[in-house]
């Protein structure tokens, strides 16, 4: 809105806007759901559903007053909020209490590092200029060669910095084909991918023949807050996370510090806006992007170092499984914003975290919901693109003058 | 061409033909035309020429593999193609190879189709196992069906799931304008799980004389729904008249885009989406459209993959499967072009075939080899994707010689964003 109306009263306004109702609606539909599980765990149906309602009319109000997009969202999450709480009550205390524990957050947070580094490096490259559809291959490189490092050198720290390395090597060769033969960037994505997935491969074989990596590989350590012993909210969510879960966190905040208020911040950005602008006052429009590809693809592999050396402690062929896209997606669900992307990874950590969890209720239907993330995924992008604006100059070669 | 197009580019030909593409597509295949068959043979060279030099840095012998790799694609067969005994091994690694081609055919074709509208289908791999996933279900039940029936509705059936796996992509890129590259990859990782799930223990599909033994293997398809062979034995992987179903694929594909109004509209809008809308072309109806003709060709891949020669599939088969994403690399190296996708789908066929089953060598281990079929597959992608900065830089200089550069408005074409 570019009238400016005065403090007090914008504030009011504020709230009072349709997509703000809607906003408040999507809100009130996920509090419904949130209520029927623990540690609440509410028996009675009467709340869910009339907090539902209330949703639901947030979303109308918000949707007759032209938000269509949120207003519908808050019709959904009502319905959907109500219809998820009603069902939770359908089953079993002892199974909520099994699904829903302190360390769901914990486990959230644990899947949504590889996505949350990934979102922020794609973020930089694409605040350049630069669609980098290679994040998921740059992550698999990372992953590779993080372990593969680690248990060469025989200390995780050389395994996180070689796989930094192995990551910035292959966004190398995306931005020289992106920045300065002016490929297309979504096809040179794709190859990045499959190159990686060659490159992984042909080493796996090649340096393990095939076989497991050995056990006992040094591991990123966890950061331990509380003692082993102790058990509580705090201690089972937050009390023993690894190191590199901790950083990805601190990680939001640095990327938006820079990103937003630095020169080099402004610099980026400006690459990725008006190329020509920032070319014409005398920014090296080719040394920032080149910058900030290097960098999305340092960042992508220690999303995947994280998984191999902090994680997973072992390395199989294709171990990302499609995570460099999600957080792709949560880039753009996050509107190219770092903490809009943290939330999204978040999001989606929350769902691959539950279907690991979902087994209780059907051991049969465990592998299916293995797809919650990806249907999730599909959804968001689906259910936000029009909402969210792409830097002007995203994809876009520049060729000096 | 007329209406806003006119006065903005001038109404010389040549102006016009340059500044309109407006989608990754179009300007690939605009300026990849130009090249004609020169610039895929290089880029094809390149990426084996690197492939070697990786396998000599890693200590193998890369003239010694590639043979070795061209003996196990069979192609020492068309030394002397009388001798079509599949007991002579070169004849038989041969029908391999045009065994692997065929799936290739079809999932070029998708990704072609696709590309001719503008898109990119990287959901090959998820519309091959949809479609393969149902020909096995049509192919385990309905046993009472006559032969030609139940192999027709098997093969319908493949190809209509993969067409409506494909159109969701396209349905969300009308509707919502979500980008078909991350949609079709999310719909290929939940085909992929979906696969996990009915041929595991206890699954749906699988078979029921697996069940028992723990195997999570699909049963076999009825003997009423198997496809003809033709060249070989049908218990040892003989070639299947597929074969010649997806050469009428590339027949029908050419049909389909040059001599159809729906090809002209596909065609349409993959060049330029705005000015096909403002000659009063449906974009929105054209990409779902499009879309879904493209999963049917990959769905068809996986019917006739299904009842040609694999017959069951497992929860292995589903994580190994890489057909569908073969033929993001045929497509582009075949210049989206019928003729260009058939020949990439047997170089293909034959690198697959040649890398890993029919390998009999002691120069590279087949396991390794076969990851050199994929980075030689990401190079030729990567390579095709730079070839337009050299024809571009051919186009340009054939320009200046023709007239004193003008100056132009900065071509700087408009990108589909993410």
């Amino acid at each position: 809105m570019s009238t400016y109306v005065g403090t007090v009263q914008r504030a009011g306004s504020r709230l009072a806007e349709p997509t703000s109702l809607g906003s408040i609606g999507v809100t009130i539909g996920v509090i419904a759901f949130v209520l029927a599980i623990p540690p609440i765990a509410a028996r009675s149906p009467l709340w869910p559903i009339l907090l539902g309602i209330v949703a639901i009319l947030f979303g109308i109000a918000s949707a007759s007053r032209g938000a269509y997009r949120v207003g519908f969202g808050a019709i959904a999450s009502g319905v959907l909020g109500t219809a998820l709480a009603v069902l939770a009550m359908q089953s079993s205390t002892a199974h909520l209490n099994q699904v829903f524990t302190a360390s769901l957050i914990a486990s959230m947070l644990v899947f949504a590092t590889p996505l949350t580094f990934g979102a922020l490096g794609g973020m930089f490259s694409e605040r350049s200029g630069v669609v980098n559809i290679g994040l998921e291959g740059m992550m698999l490189m990372g992953a590779f060669w993080g372990i593969w490092g680690a248990d060469k050198t025989g200390s995780w720290v050389w395994g996180v910095l070689i796989a930094m390395a192995s990551g910035g090597a292959l966004a190398l060769v995306h931005a020289f084909f992106a920045i300065h033969l002016r490929a297309d960037q979504i096809v040179g994505g794709v190859a990045v991918n499959f190159l990686a997935l060659g490159i992984t491969g042909y080493f796996f074989v090649q340096l393990y023949h095939g076989n497991n990596i050995p056990t006992g590989v040094s591991q990123i350590p966890d950061v331990k807050l509380t003692s082993e012993s102790s058990h509580g909210f705090f201690a089972d969510s937050f009390g023993h996370l690894n190191l590199m879960i901790w950083i990805a966190i601190l990680f939001v905040p640095l990327s938006y510090i820079v990103l937003f208020k630095t020169p080099i911040g402004l610099r980026i950005r400006a690459c990725g806006e008006h190329p020509r602008a920032a070319d014409t006052v005398g920014i090296n429009v080719y040394a920032i992007r080149y910058g900030a590809v290097i960098l999305s693809g340092i960042l992508a592999a220690m999303g995947g170092a994280y998984l191999t050396v902090g994680y997973l402690n072992t390395y199989n062929e294709n171990v990302t499984a499609g995570r460099g896209f999600i957080a792709l997606a949560a880039m753009i669900f996050g509107n190219w914003r770092p903490f809009g992307a943290f939330g999204a990874a978040l999001l989606f950590g929350f769902s691959t975290a539950l279907a690991f969890r979902l087994p209780v209720y059907s051991a049969n239907g465990a592998v299916l919901f293995q797809a919650l993330p990806y249907v999730l995924t599909l959804i968001a992008v689906a259910g936000v693109i029009g909402r969210t604006v792409p830097p002007a100059a995203d994809g876009k070669p520049y060729k000096k003058q | 061409m007329s209406g806003p197009l006119a006065p903005q580019h001038g109404s010389e030909p040549e102006e016009i033909k340059q500044a309109p593409p407006s989608t990754v597509a179009s300007r690939l295949e605009m300026r990849q035309r130009a090249g004609g068959i020169i610039v895929p043979v290089l880029t094809a060279l390149l990426a084996f020429l690197i492939g070697g030099l990786l396998v000599l840095a890693t200590g193998h012998n890369p003239i010694q593999a590639y043979w070795d790799i061209i003996k196990g694609a069979g192609l020492n067969w068309l030394a002397h193609p009388t001798n079509t005994d599949v007991a002579n091994t070169a004849a038989y690694n041969f029908s391999q190879t045009l065994l692997q081609t065929t799936p290739l055919i079809l999932t070029g074709l998708a990704v072609a189709f696709a590309f001719r509208c503008g898109m990119f289908n990287i959901g090959g791999n998820g519309q091959y196992l949809v479609g393969l996933y149902v020909a096995n279900w049509i192919g385990i039940s309905f046993v009472n069906l006559a032969k030609p029936t139940h192999i027709l509705l098997a093969v319908a059936g493949a190809a209509l799931a993969g067409a409506i796996w494909a159109g969701i992509a396209g349905f969300l890129k009308a509707t919502t304008g979500a980008h078909e590259v991350i949609t079709t990859i999310m719909l290929n990782w939940i085909a992929y799980w979906i696969g996990n799930y009915i041929f595991q223990q206890g699954g749906p599909l699988q078979g029921a004389a697996n069940k028992p033994l723990d195997i999570p293997i699909s049963g076999d398809v009825a003997q009423s729904a198997k496809l003809p062979v033709f060249w070989g034995d049908a218990d040892l992987q003989g070639l299947h008249i597929g074969f010649f179903v997806a050469i009428g694929a590339l027949f029908v594909f050419w049909l389909i885009l040059n001599r159809t109004t729906l090809g002209y509209e596909v065609r349409a809008v993959g060049y330029n989406p705005d000015a096909a809308a403002y000659g009063g072309i449906k974009v929105r109806t054209n990409y779902i459209r499009a879309m879904a003709i493209s999963g049917a060709f990959a769905g068809l891949a996986g019917g006739l993959d299904m009842l040609g020669y694999l017959y069951h599939f497992g929860t292995t088969d589903v994580q190994a499967a890489s057909i569908g994403f073969l033929g993001i690399a045929v497509a582009l190296l075949g210049r989206n072009t019928a003729l260009g996708v058939g020949l990439a789908a047997f170089l293909f066929g034959g690198l697959l075939y040649g890398t890993t089953h029919g390998l009999q060598s002691g120069t590279i281990d087949p396991s390794l080899a076969g990851h050199l079929t994929e980075m030689i597959q990401g190079l030729v992608v990567l390579f095709v994707g730079a070839d337009v900065l050299i024809l571009a830089v051919w186009n340009s200089r054939r320009k200046l010689k023709r007239k004193q550069p003008t100056p132009t408005r900065a071509t700087e074409p408009e990108a589909a964003s993410s």
